[in-house]
């Protein structure tokens, strides 16, 4: 792409044509304004389509296979683990990574910070895509999926966490799809939504933040049925939901760093002067968040380990386990992130943003898989779990490629007028 | 098979004398210690020392409940040295809602064997972790699963202090989870003592109402302090359970979580649930307040720059 672009070739940003006066097609857009035989060449220069594609040509059959045979085929079947991978990766850790939309959402349509507004949109991006997956990865999980809508409308349970965490997901799923629809109707040339949710952000940014504040505490707390499960130096009955909630805060910040960072490296042709002028400033608004959350989070792990005097379990090998992944995921992140604000270093806070997403899927893995059963035995996740995990994960990334590729995420779209009056 | 109501109780009860009195005392210290005590259902006593690990039990429940033939026959006791992963015993699985596992406690010169199938606690925390409602707990006492409704999450699996729900993974049409069900449809509905207490040849099961099951093991431990250790594990280990076991050694070197605590399992997770409503009516008030003051100077600021972008936009 970045060679058309080089040739002269605009990728499609407007509804109509350079003149002004031919509209775009649909096929046209789909195609970035390039024809089939271009676009298939671009794509096959991409390295990472290579990828991706090997990723799909295993992991497909085996996800087909999961179908077909049973839950039984891909994983250990583990009665003592009923959540493996799929859930541990798929939930637990995509969740609190895509608490973005509503922070950023909050940050701008709320606090009126709209120096953010630039990244505004990828945030909501990154939160709907995140969610919708942890919904696909639930789905390739569930015994039964597809009974998936009986807690809405079969069989009801409201005294359970996961209860209120299906409500909550599905509903926050509706508010983002809804606060996305302007960068549809735009690209698609719709008017009339765009006026209809224009009044509507108020309300959906509030509704996003009670959704968002209790299902990523929810998620912690369900955790709360394992008391003698979880390792006690992770499990907190009056503190899980909480570390859960804070923790998603710096873990959906670094979340929109680290993929903001890759499409200014690997889509630069997409991006706006708006978008690429404003980032490291941005970049550095999101940090002191991350920092504020994460010193918040830190004390809060310090004062529940005091408040069920876990002390003692410090100085067991869980423990060095447990002082590991507050070092890599909390305390170095909490230092470089002060430090990289400090000297304006945007590199660095960008690799910290990596580190923090790191120490976040530690922490939720941690907790629902590796500390699990810290009393039984240790389960190693089956071959074809983890293969489809990770091809899960790379639709994901295509998904989310495909989106940003097109939508006006990462630029703003230039209404007709403008286009005019420009020519 | 020793079954027991309360009038055979009561006969047997009278004449410990004492025992009236002891429970007086008992039992206003277990209301306090949790709510939600039922006292209505029935339970089973497994009194451990009279267990002698002939596995009736567990063929009696295979056939109780149709299930599938066993790997390993019901006669077969080398099964007693199989260990699955980890080192650990046999546990109930797809098809086995019971398992007898044999221990070697080094203070006595002979093996302990100890039943082992739900509980069918009071306060069950696979009832209560379960979002769409696939447990009930019959006035019975029994722990029933309705699989016409399950999605296949398994929290309950997660929830289960016991570790004893298991999913029949194989299946990639309708998996379900899979425990025992006390025999409810079959037998406890109607009254009569599940299949595998009437199977047990040398009484060590005993059925009857949880209230008289839960005396009637006090008295066998008042009776024989030599024997048991004086403990009742389900008594009120999370919140209680319906099948209750007396032990001649400490309950921990034969595979019992001791650690449980008194408290149900919903009780952990109270503290989240009560957040829930503070969040729902505090957070529209204060981020429709945090939005008005943003905007206040918003506005402010706009009066300023307003004339200043008219112009250039003209
Ligand atoms: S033992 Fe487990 S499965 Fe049985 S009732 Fe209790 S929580 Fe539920
Ligand atoms: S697996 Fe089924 S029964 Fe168990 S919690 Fe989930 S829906 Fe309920
Ligand atoms: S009560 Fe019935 S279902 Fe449960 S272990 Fe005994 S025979 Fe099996």
């Amino acid at each position: 792409m970045k060679r058309y672009t080089a040739k002269g070739k605009i990728p499609v940003a407007s509804l109509t044509n350079e003149d002004g006066k031919t509209r775009y097609t649909l096929v046209n857009k789909l195609l970035l304004g390039l024809s089939i035989r271009e676009y298939i060449i671009q794509a096959l220069r991409n390295p990472m389509n290579w990828l991706l594609g090997a990723i799909f040509a295993i992991g497909i059959p085996m996800l087909i296979g999961r179908f077909i045979n049973g839950l039984g085929s891909v994983t250990h079947a583990s009665y003592d683990y009923p959540w493996g991978l799929f859930l541990g990766v798929g939930l637990f850790v995509m969740v609190p990574m895509s608490a973005s939309g509503f922070m950023l959402g909050t940050t701008v349509e709320l606090f009126g910070r709209k120096d953010f507004k630039p990244i505004e949109r990828l945030a909501l991006l990154n939160g709907l895509l995140g969610y919708f997956f942890a919904v696909v990865y639930l789905l390739v999980d569930l015994g039964q999926p597809w009974r998936l809508v009986y807690p809405m409308i079969v069989s009801f349970g409201p005294a359970a966490v996961l209860f209120l965490v299906a409500w909550h997901v599905a509903t926050y799923l509706s508010v983002q799809i809804v606060e996305l629809v302007p960068s549809l109707s735009e690209w698609m040339g719709w008017k009339k939504p765009q006026v209809v949710i224009k009044g509507m952000i108020l309300g959906l940014t509030v509704a996003g933040i009670i959704l968002s504040t209790l299902h990523q505490g929810a998620l912690g707390a369900l955790f709360n049925y394992a008391p003698g499960k979880v390792h006690p130096l992770w499990y907190s009955a009056p503190f899980l939901w909480f570390h859960f909630l804070c923790s998603s805060i710096f873990a959906g910040l670094s979340m929109v760093i680290v993929v903001s960072t890759i499409c200014k490296k690997t889509m630069a042709w997409r991006c706006d002067a708006n978008f690429l002028d404003n980032l490291d400033e941005i970049t550095f608004g999101l940090a002191k968040g991350c920092v504020m959350a994460l010193s918040t989070y830190l004390i809060i792990k310090i004062i529940a380990i005091a408040h069920d005097s876990d002390w003692y379990y410090l100085l067991t090998g869980w423990g060095a386990w447990f002082l590991f992944e507050l070092l890599i995921g909390t305390i170095i992140p909490l230092v470089l992130f002060t430090f990289g604000i400090k000297n304006r270093m945007a590199g660095l806070v960008r690799f910290t943003a990596l580190i923090a997403l790191f120490g976040i899927a530690l922490n939720r893995l941690n907790t629902s898989l590796i500390t699990f059963n810290w009393k039984l035995y240790q389960e190693i996740p089956h071959i074809k779990e983890v293969m489809i995990t990770i091809t899960l994960y790379a639709i994901f990334i295509a998904t989310y490629r495909f989106i940003l590729y097109r939508l006006p995420i990462l630029y703003t779209w230039q209404s007709s007028e403008k286009v005019k009056e420009e020519a | 098979m020793k079954s027991l109501n309360r009038r055979n109780f009561l006969k047997s009860g009278l004449a410990g004398g004492a025992l009236a009195t002891f429970l007086g005392r008992e039992k206003p210290a277990q209301a306090r210690e949790f709510s939600g005590y039922t006292n209505k259902g029935t339970g089973v006593l497994v009194d451990l020392s009279r267990c002698v690990g002939c596995r009736s039990c567990e063929a009696a429940c295979n056939r109780e409940q149709n299930l599938p033939e066993p790997d390993v026959p019901f006669d077969d006791f080398s099964i007693f040295d199989t260990e699955r992963h980890g080192g650990l015993k046999r546990r109930t699985s797809e098809g086995v809602f019971t398992v007898v596992n044999r221990y070697n406690p080094e203070e006595l010169d002979h093996p302990l064997f100890r039943k082992f199938q739900c509980n069918h606690c009071e306060e069950p925390a696979c009832l209560t972790s379960c979002f769409v409602n696939a447990y009930t707990k019959t006035p019975e006492g029994a722990v029933m699963y309705n699989p016409k409704v399950c999605v296949g999450c398994r929290n309950c699996m997660i929830a289960c202090p016991f570790y004893v729900p298991a999913y029949s993974y194989s299946k990639p049409l309708n998996p379900i989870v899979e425990k025992c069900i006390m025999c409810y449809p079959t037998r406890l509905k109607f009254g009569k003592p599940p299949a595998c207490v009437e199977a047990c040849p040398t009484e060590a099961l005993t059925f009857g109402s949880r209230v008289n099951v839960l005396k009637f093991a006090k008295e066998r431990i008042r009776q024989h302090p030599e024997i048991f250790v004086d403990h009742v594990y389900g008594e009120k280990e999370v919140g209680g359970t319906a099948w209750l076991y007396i032990s001649p050694v400490d309950f921990k070197k034969i595979g019992f979580d001791m650690n449980l605590g008194h408290q149900p399992i919903i009780n952990y997770v109270k503290s989240f649930l009560a957040t829930v409503p503070m969040v729902l009516t505090i957070w529209p008030a204060l981020f429709a307040g945090f939005y008005r003051l943003a905007n206040r100077k918003d506005g402010l600021k706009k009066d300023n720059n307003e004339g200043a972008r008219e112009e250039s936009q003209s």
